[in-house]
């Protein structure tokens, strides 16, 4: 297997997919790039990322459009476009940008399915950036995510690594059903073993990233690795995490979530996201609700606290949760005694 | 007259079942029997019928929260479109949708919409499966002059426009946005003037004249299908009832609907032109308004008597794969 980044995975996934199915078509702002420009070129960026970049070469410019900023336009027209024969791949540059097309997604794409009696099929997919840790300020470093797991009619998918970035985003584009993707700025370039081939990791299974015995460690997206280094320094002092990444938020692996906790006994939530109604809090009223007989200790959340991204790199290198938080909150459900 | 008389005949009849379909709705929603928010579409037959005429399967509509005159013009199945009002099984959307969410398909209706204006950008995406897969049908988005003013709209304008789109915009201006006149809320006073921003060719016509309705749609289809990208329509209107079902309308003067009623009823309009040009004469229509009535009468009574959903449809149709 060839070592490649989080971005030529994603990249590397749009173009197999591409070739395989031509009802396929890539839009979005830039996704292309350059058109109209006075460098008169035909490619300029594939996305302001690179993301989709030599898509336009490979598929031109019937499959692969750029779009006028725009976004409730062409958002909702990949709507209409599902619905009659095409399998549209959207990106909407960052998820902070859904604010304007939000009716689009919430009112239309999640719920076109359901009030017409199962009649119609929405095969599309939008790609977003999402998180903290760019310096990039509070209206392009949400995550988001929680407010898309909450409709239904959405499936959401959160790779954390390039391996589960090809193979959810195949998967995303094969399925019949909207997918919001969320991609992480701060791993883009993060490499991992990829194999050249399509292949699909199915949406709706949880990977477990390490297996433990004495704290399950349930993170998403980046905290994964948040998750790993603070599971990697914990077993140095004889605490023994499992670590599970449900790669979707929509649908959930439950199923998963919960055999870990009943056999651990302790829950640790992490998540990116603002604190009230987030992953964490899901996660942690699932186990309450299904596991409490199990339970040996208070489920602890890792969030961030209630506040917008901040700019200023201490700050938000002080919003963002990390390896030492979980570490922290795993130490304290390992200590804790009922009479504490 | 372009229009053959069995073209004719079938306008006609399109004007008349929706005529008899929001009528009876009238009647039947003040017996408290139907379920939630109904906006009726009597006295904008012209629109639908005018524009629908030059549409096939292949084509796609979305339609607004006052679209049962779209259905009917898209030719949905009228029993099914009824029995969906009531909330039944039966219904077109299985009783999920409701009359501000009609839709079928497979007559390449797109749906009512409960967003005024977000259709707009559903039919940028018909237009483009239209134009990309080379299906040769055009997409037409419906909405009022309410939705002249949502920026869904004007995005979905400039998309179809840079894109050159198969698409046709079709603003029902009926003169209220709910209970707010357009001439208050609508700056520049004409939709069609925002044509031309958007670099596509803009029609104003009376909405109550089918044969004019007809005509720019002509013009703005036979674009569309030549490859020539987007039209805008403005069709002035008014509808004879309130927004919705129940509402008091002292917005608005009594004289008014009384007025419209009596001289610019777009039936009785189209009754005229073709009598006077002796193509159909009047009792041929009359007994297309039987027929209208005999249906809609038929469909109510089905509506009624047929089932509710089970409590096994609650969970299902939330995913395709599951």
């Amino acid at each position: 297997m060839v070592s490649k980044s989080f971005r030529a995975a994603i990249n590397e996934a749009l173009k197999l997919e591409m070739r395989r199915d031509k009802t396929i078509i890539v839009l979005g702002e830039d996704v292309a790039g350059g058109r109209g420009g006075s460098a008169n070129v035909e490619e300029a960026w594939g996305g302001p990322f690179g993301m989709t970049r030599g898509l336009y070469k490979e598929f031109g410019p019937t499959r692969v459009l750029d779009t006028p900023i725009t976004e409730s336009a062409f958002v909702g027209a990949t709507a209409g476009a599902a619905m009659t024969g095409l399998r549209p791949v959207a990106e909407v540059m960052f998820v902070d940008f859904t604010g304007v097309c939000f009716d689009q997604i919430m009112n239309q794409i999640a719920k076109i399915r359901y009030m017409f009696g199962g009649k119609a099929k929405l095969p599309l997919v939008i790609r977003m950036l999402y998180g903290a840790g760019y310096r990039a300020g509070a209206q392009h470093s949400q995550c988001l995510y929680p407010i898309y797991t909450h409709l239904p009619g959405l499936k959401v998918a959160i790779p954390s690594n390039p391996y589960d970035a090809k193979g959810l985003l195949i998967a995303a584009i094969r399925d019949d059903d909207p997918v919001l993707f969320f991609e992480h700025k701060a791993i883009l370039g993060m490499k991992g073993e990829v194999p050249d081939e399509a292949y699909e990791v199915p949406l709706g299974k949880a990977n477990i990233v390490r297996a433990g015995k004495d704290v399950t460690v349930v993170a998403i997206g980046r905290m994964v690795h948040m998750a790993e280094k603070a599971a990697a320094a914990l077993a140095k002092e004889g605490i023994d995490c499992e670590v599970i990444d449900p790669r979707t938020t929509s649908p959930l692996d439950t199923a998963a979530i919960l055999a870990s906790v009943r056999k651990t006994g302790r829950l640790v939530a992490v998540d990116e996201a603002y604190p009230r109604c987030n992953m964490a809090t899901d996660i942690s009223a699932l186990a309450a609700q299904e596991a409490f007989s199990s339970l040996r200790a208070p489920v602890r959340m890792v969030s961030p606290p209630h506040v917008p991204v901040p700019f200023a790199a201490p700050l938000e290198d002080l919003y963002i949760p990390n390896a030492d938080k979980v570490a922290e909150a795993v130490r304290a459900t390992v200590k804790y005694t009922p009479s504490s | 007259m372009q229009q053959s008389r069995d073209e004719l005949l079938k306008a006609y009849r399109v004007m008349s079942r929706i005529r008899e379909f929001d009528e009876r709705l009238h009647v039947e929603f003040a017996t408290g029997e139907i379920p939630g928010f109904v906006h009726l579409y009597a006295g904008e037959e012209a629109v639908a019928a005018g524009i629908c005429a030059h549409l096939t399967t292949r084509d796609h509509i979305a339609s607004t929260h006052r679209g049962h005159g779209h259905c009917i013009a898209k030719d949905c199945d009228v029993n099914g479109m009824m029995a969906e009002i009531y909330g039944k099984e039966a219904g077109l959307c299985g009783g999920k949708g409701g009359s501000m969410h009609i839709a079928d398909l497979d007559k390449g209706m797109m749906g009512a919409n409960g967003i005024v204006g977000a259709g707009t950008a559903l039919v940028c995406g018909a237009a483009l499966s239209a134009k990309t897969l080379g299906t040769g049908g055009v997409a037409v988005a419906f909405t009022g002059d309410g939705g002249s003013n949502q920026g869904t709209v004007f995005e979905a304008m400039n998309l179809a426009s840079v894109w050159s789109l198969p698409a046709i915009f079709v603003f029902e201006n009926n003169g209220y946005g709910e209970a707010t006149a357009s001439e208050w809320a609508l700056a520049g006073g004409d939709i069609v003037r925002r044509a031309h921003a958007f670099a596509m060719p803009g029609h104003q016509v009376d909405g109550n004249d089918y044969f004019a309705v007809w005509d720019v749609m002509r013009q703005a289809t036979e674009r569309a299908r030549a490859g020539q990208g987007p039209s805008l329509i403005e069709c002035k209107t008014k509808r004879y009832y309130g927004h919705f079902e129940g509402d008091t309308q002292n917005y608005r003067a009594k004289e008014e609907i009384e007025t419209l009623r009596a001289e610019k009823d777009c039936l009785k309009h189209f009754r005229a032109r073709v009598s006077e040009a002796g193509l159909i004469d009047a009792g041929a229509m009359d007994a297309i308004d039987a027929e209208a009535k005999a249906e809609v009468d038929a469909a109510v009574k089905a509506a009624k008597a047929a089932p509710t959903p089970p409590a096994s449809a609650l969970m299902t149709d939330v995913y395709a794969s599951y």
